[in-house]
């Protein structure tokens, strides 16, 4: 198959973006993804014809699909089988599924059978880490496959039991967890979008704001960031031209939680952004949502539609002078995409680069104007506090850490799952007394806040889950992850698929993380292959300081983090050979 | 906002124009930062992360090449703390690309004390020389993706945007559009990319001839265009 029809690629380029005249190099994204969609590939005539009718160079458009990792410019395969390799599921089997999957198939990982039917891949982590080992196969995302089944892996089959959702508040996931999607009907019912007509109905933006900033809402997107100074910041700043981001490109390892609203309450999110845009004076907002997530895609694309339907999205909603937009945007499978700037700069249809800070978003954001970016969790709070005020926000969880939190539970834990609870509680009611407690054995560690965390032990079990508490025991909150590791796990190969992960996903902009990434991988690999040499340990040291201190944006300077805890709580992990003598090292 | 600023680097007071960058303010105070990506002609992208310094108060260190100075700042341009991450990047660095025709980066690799060994073993970046036309020759194993070429390509001085980047992360490259030749490509073949590439990974394909040994004549020949000899014309 050669598609090369031009009036065909034309066809998806305006189609991606009806309502912009010219989409421009910003519409360069949507029209890669649509044409992979297609044809399973990107061919040089089809990108050539996509660069001539953006108005993109040639090079530009082959070094965006060469960035993400879910272009391709060779044929692919029918179906395409990929298969999670970071931690949740690689102890859950992940990595003995895609062994037996190439091997009934009869190929190495990333080559397509000679039929061109299949092709099988690792994958980064799929946000399916409660029904772990994940997959996707296409455009399906399959939780609980069976591992000593390759065939059924192949076939599709899944065996997810439906998603947890508990804790012991349900302000945030109140409609999650049901197995049913609320329609609009159902939302308004329930209350929903009661916040946003009384903000443009009866208060200022600068009420709002007010309001937010007096909740104590931070961001929940593992920066913690007030979310209300950041918004005034962005109404103040001059222009006529705003924008409010939703970065619901959660792709930490570990982290499902944004997929769950998503999935679960997608009209949440859509009058979180309203109220953004409400309150900064910004009439468009894009949704980004990684391309591993089609479900909340869908939902959040029929949720969009009914609400523009409905009056609650579009111009002068809710018959106030305020008008406002969302357009909804795929990533293509690019972890790099959740760090704000590179979120803008694919967005614009770029490689996803993290842009030198300052000038800050709310100064100089997406196109560069002024532009609020809300993790999705954060925009699903700002309902909840306009609607009921912030005084009742604040009745749960504690001064500094006001409202709720979500956890997202994996691993070795008997009942994996999503756990809201108010801030204040400790990781072990959490654990033992909500999901369950350590399965297969006893409690070895938990990796905190993801892949860009750190691990903690049964000594941290009683810290109060604040973002006070945690800085002083020098955990971070991160995006709420909580991967527990019982007494038989290698942590050196734990260690090493992280370590895997930031290799794989470092942009290659800034040396520090583009070099070290790789030095890192390599040094933990001898390590969890026991050829540990001496020295290694100060290696280690040495890079992910180096990383932490040195590199350009958040990916770089996390990509060791969990490395260095490790360092610090087990140092004999890293002993040369034969001198390491602690259960960990089975 | 003030017309000047006053700070202090490595304990030295001293007022500059406000938004002068701490590179060049280190530079009037007399200390030296090293730099590897930054060109005076080039937009800063503060990717080498050599020119860090340590800004007292701030979480991480900052890149002397974009950070601007601020009133009462206090900064130190060389401590353990900055020589470490200098020190570390150069050993990745050489471990990574063939920088033996570097010069500078030799002499930073000697002024850091690094271990030119450290990381030996590690993955390289090899690639075979690309020789697609009369004029230049790219040779991927001495780059050290430091954007020059595909900056001064586009909106730094050509705007002709023959060249990007291939990959991501460890495995990024400078490519043309599906690695075509550049002769196939909007390369207008003006020579700014050789000249701001401080690895030798691009060169003049004449000098690269001579340094395999050809011998000048056959380098004439082979390099020049298929118009008539200068002494021939008339």
């Amino acid at each position: 198959m050669a598609p090369t029809a031009s009036s065909s690629i034309i066809h998806l380029t305006t189609a991606a973006q009806p309502h912009i005249d010219n989409p421009g190099h910003s519409g360069l994204l949507p029209a890669l993804i649509k044409a992979q969609k297609q044809n399973g590939y990107i061919s040089k005539p089809v990108a050539a014809e996509i660069a001539r009718v953006l108005q993109v160079p040639l090079a530009e458009v082959y070094g965006v699909i060469e960035f993400y990792a879910l272009l391709y410019k060779e044929p692919t395969a029918t179906r395409v089988i990929r298969i999670c390799g970071d931690p949740a599921c690689a102890i859950a089997g992940g990595h003995a599924a895609l062994e037996a999957v190439c091997a009934s198939l009869g190929v190495s990982p990333n080559t397509a059978t000679a039929d061109g039917g299949f092709m099988v891949e690792r994958s980064p982590c799929l946000g399916l880490c409660d029904q772990a080992p994940a997959s996707r196969v296409n455009d399906m995302a399959l939780g609980c496959i069976p591992v000593a089944v390759p065939a059924a892996i192949i076939a599709a089959k899944s065996l997810a039991k439906p998603a947890v959702v508990g804790g012991s508040l349900r302000h945030l996931t109140r409609r999650c967890g049901t197995g049913a999607t609320p329609s609009l009907a159902a939302y308004t019912t329930d209350g929903g979008y009661s916040a946003l007509t009384k903000a443009v109905q009866q208060l200022t933006p600068a009420a709002v704001i007010a309001e937010l900033k007096s909740s104590g809402l931070v961001g929940r997107g593992g920066a913690a960031f007030p979310t209300g100074v950041k918004w005034e910041s962005a109404a103040n700043a001059s222009g006529a031209e705003k924008y409010i981001v939703c970065n619901a490109d959660e792709s930490e390892p570990g982290t499902f939680k944004d997929r769950i609203l998503m999935e679960d309450d997608p009209h949440a999110v859509l009058e979180g952004m309203a109220l953004a845009g409400y309150a900064c004076g910004a009439q468009r907002g894009y949704l980004y949502v990684r391309a591993e997530y089609p479900h909340a895609q869908q939902r959040l694309a029929a949720a969009i539609a009914e609400a523009a339907a409905g009056g609650y999205l579009g111009n002068n909603l809710l018959g106030s002078k305020f008008c406002f937009d969302i357009e909804l945007r795929s990533g293509a499978g690019a972890y790099i995409c959740g760090e704000e700037t590179a979120l803008f700069e694919s967005i614009e249809g770029k490689r996803g680069f993290p842009r030198v800070k300052p000038p800050f978003p709310t100064t100089a954001g997406l196109f560069g104007k002024p532009t609020v970016v809300n993790n999705v969790e954060t925009l699903c709070n700002v309902p909840l506090i306009i609607g009921a005020g912030a005084a009742a926000y604040r009745m749960h969880g504690t001064e500094k850490s006001p409202g709720s939190k979500l956890f997202c539970l994996s691993g070795d834990v008997a009942r994996p799952g999503l756990y809201e609870v108010p801030f204040g509680v400790t990781l072990r009611t959490i654990l033992d007394e909500m999901a369950g407690g350590v399965s297969g054995g006893t409690l070895q560690a938990v990796l905190f806040g993801g892949a860009a965390g750190a691990f903690a032990t049964a000594a941290h079990l009683d810290v109060p889950m604040t973002f006070e508490d945690l800085r002083k025991a020098d955990l971070p909150l991160g995006s709420g992850v909580v991967m527990v590791f019982n007494h038989t796990r290698n942590l050196r190969s734990v260690l090493e698929g992280l370590a895997h992960f930031f290799a794989e996903e470092s942009c290659g902009k800034c040396y520090p993380c583009q070099l070290g990434t790789v030095r890192q991988h390599e040094i933990l690999g001898r390590v969890a292959a026991g050829h540990a040499r001496a020295g290694d340990k100060e290696l280690l040291a040495d890079v992910g300081w180096t990383m932490l201190d040195a590199s350009l944006c958040g990916l770089g300077q996390t990509a060791a983090t969990a490395t260095l805890s490790a360092i610090k709580l087990w140092p004999e992990l890293f002993a040369p050979n034969g001198q390491a003598q602690t259960a960990r090292t089975s | 906002m003030a017309a000047t600023v006053t700070l202090q680097i490595d304990g030295q007071s001293i007022t500059v124009a406000a938004g002068t960058t701490l590179l060049n303010a280190a530079a009037m105070a007399g200390a030296t930062v090293p730099t590897i990506c930054y060109h005076e002609h080039c937009t800063a992208n503060a990717l080498c992360r050599l020119c860090v310094v340590e800004v007292e108060g701030a979480r991480v260190l900052a890149p002397a090449c974009v950070a601007s100075v601020a009133e009462g700042m206090r900064v130190h341009t060389r401590n353990e703390r900055v020589e470490r991450s200098r020190r570390t990047i150069l050993e990745m660095l050489h471990s990574a690309s063939d920088v033996s025709e570097a010069p500078e980066i030799q002499q930073q690799l000697d002024d850091y004390h690094a271990n030119r060994e450290r990381f030996g073993g590690g993955e390289r970046r090899e690639a075979e020389v690309i020789d697609d036309n009369p004029m230049y020759i790219r040779d991927y194993s001495k780059c050290i993706l430091c954007w020059r070429c595909v900056q001064v390509c586009a909106a730094d001085a050509q705007f002709t945007y023959a060249i990007n980047f291939s990959g991501r992360g460890f495995e990024t490259s400078i490519s043309t559009f599906f690695e075509q030749s550049l002769t196939d490509s909007s390369c207008v073949f003006c020579g700014q990319c050789v000249g701001v590439c401080p690895t030798g990974a691009l060169k003049p394909k004449r000098e690269w001839l001579l340094e395999q040994g050809q011998a000048p004549a056959d380098i004439l020949d082979a390099t020049r265009g298929p118009g008539k000899k200068r002494r021939e014309r008339k």
